[in-house]
């Protein structure tokens, strides 16, 4: 195979990794919308560590995005 | 079409570029005031012209402009004594810096043609400006008691050491995932937006045909929707960033009393 091809298709696999971020903060905001309709007076405080799963949850996609991106440019 | 990634490219401007110096410690390196350079000068310059701005009138009952900046503080005042507890107030100075330089930096990415934070080598510092403080304080407050911080009084005794390792390792990561999480976002917003921006281009020109009167309402809509998720990802990695130096201090600080 062309390696400018592989490099291509390599760069294009390593962004499954989106696919588990995106899973995770899907969940993360359902599972909080969920919570917050059940007891909405609770909901308020609860928006940093809202925010704060989600960064966690997305960083492992980044991860796999920078990974995309220099395999990429390499 | 341009490259989407030409926009990340640091270049030295000439009439500042000074070529290659010899420093007394670092060795020859190559010393010029670069676009990047310029870009975090003039977030820093917001920032501070900003806040001076804010106080430099302050009314007991604030007007807009008070009002804007008395939020901002109190959103991280109340975040550093709500997760540190009792100390927080000590680290509230480093945590409001870090919040508003990268604020401003992510903000002014978004008028400006340069995000400083789309640069590894900028948010790799301020990554190892956290992880060190966070180590620094952990062992000036804490000693050899330090180490505690990785072995989980709440597992079975089998098991300790397997977490602790495993709590080990996930320690050393975070300067790597605190760097690459602030780097990715602002990168792969400002790429998606560049990209979407093309389209309209490709369209606006004439390369697509007259298939382009179906691509540019839809290029053009989703770079006004990215633009806006743009600005939101800009408050919220800043945001982010400030809630986990918080909870990292938080861990250090709070090591004998844990909560």
């Amino acid at each position: 195979m062309d390696p400018q091809a592989a490099k291509l298709i390599g760069a294009g696999i390593a962004m499954c990794g989106m696919i588990g971020a995106g899973i995770g903060v899907g969940n993360i905001f359902g599972q909080f919308l969920a919570g917050a309709l059940r007891n909405p007076s609770a909901a308020g405080s609860q928006i940093g560590n809202l925010f704060v799963g989600a960064a966690l949850a997305e960083a492992l996609g980044i991860l796999a995005f920078v990974m995309g991106i220099l395999i990429w440019i390499s | 079409m341009a490259d989407p990634l030409h926009q990340f490219q640091v270049t030295p401007y000439e009439w500042l570029d000074f070529g290659e110096v010899t420093l007394p410690v670092v060795g020859t390196v190559h010393l010029a005031f670069t676009n990047s350079h310029l870009a975090m000068t003039i977030a820093f310059v917001v920032v501070v012209g900003f806040l001076t701005l804010v106080t430099s009138g302050a009314k007991v009952v604030p007007g807009r402009l008070q009002a804007v900046g008395e939020t901002l503080f109190g959103m991280i005042d109340g975040m550093t004594s709500s997760i540190i507890g009792h100390d927080g107030k000590k680290y509230f100075p480093f945590v409001f810096t870090i919040f508003l330089f990268i604020l401003g930096m992510n903000l002014l990415g978004m008028f400006l043609s340069f995000t400083a934070t789309s640069q590894l080598a900028v948010t790799a510092t301020f990554g190892l400006i956290t992880f060190g403080l966070v180590v620094i304080i952990g062992i000036v407050k804490n000693g050899a008691g330090f180490l505690k911080l990785f072995w989980p009084t709440g597992a079975p005794l089998v098991m300790r050491p397997v977490v602790g390792l495993i709590e080990f390792f996930s320690f050393l990561l975070r300067p790597i995932t605190l760097t690459l999480r602030l780097f990715g976002n602002m990168m792969g917003g400002h790429i998606a937006l560049k990209v979407f921006a093309g389209f309209v281009a490709t369209a606006v020109v004439g390369a697509a045909g007259w298939f382009g009167l179906l691509i540019f309402p839809l290029a053009m809509g989703m770079t006004i929707g990215l633009t806006a998720l743009e600005f939101l990802v800009a408050f919220l990695q800043a945001f982010v960033f400030a809630v986990l130096t918080c909870i990292y201090l938080n861990d250090v600080v709070n090591l004998d009393h844990a909560h």
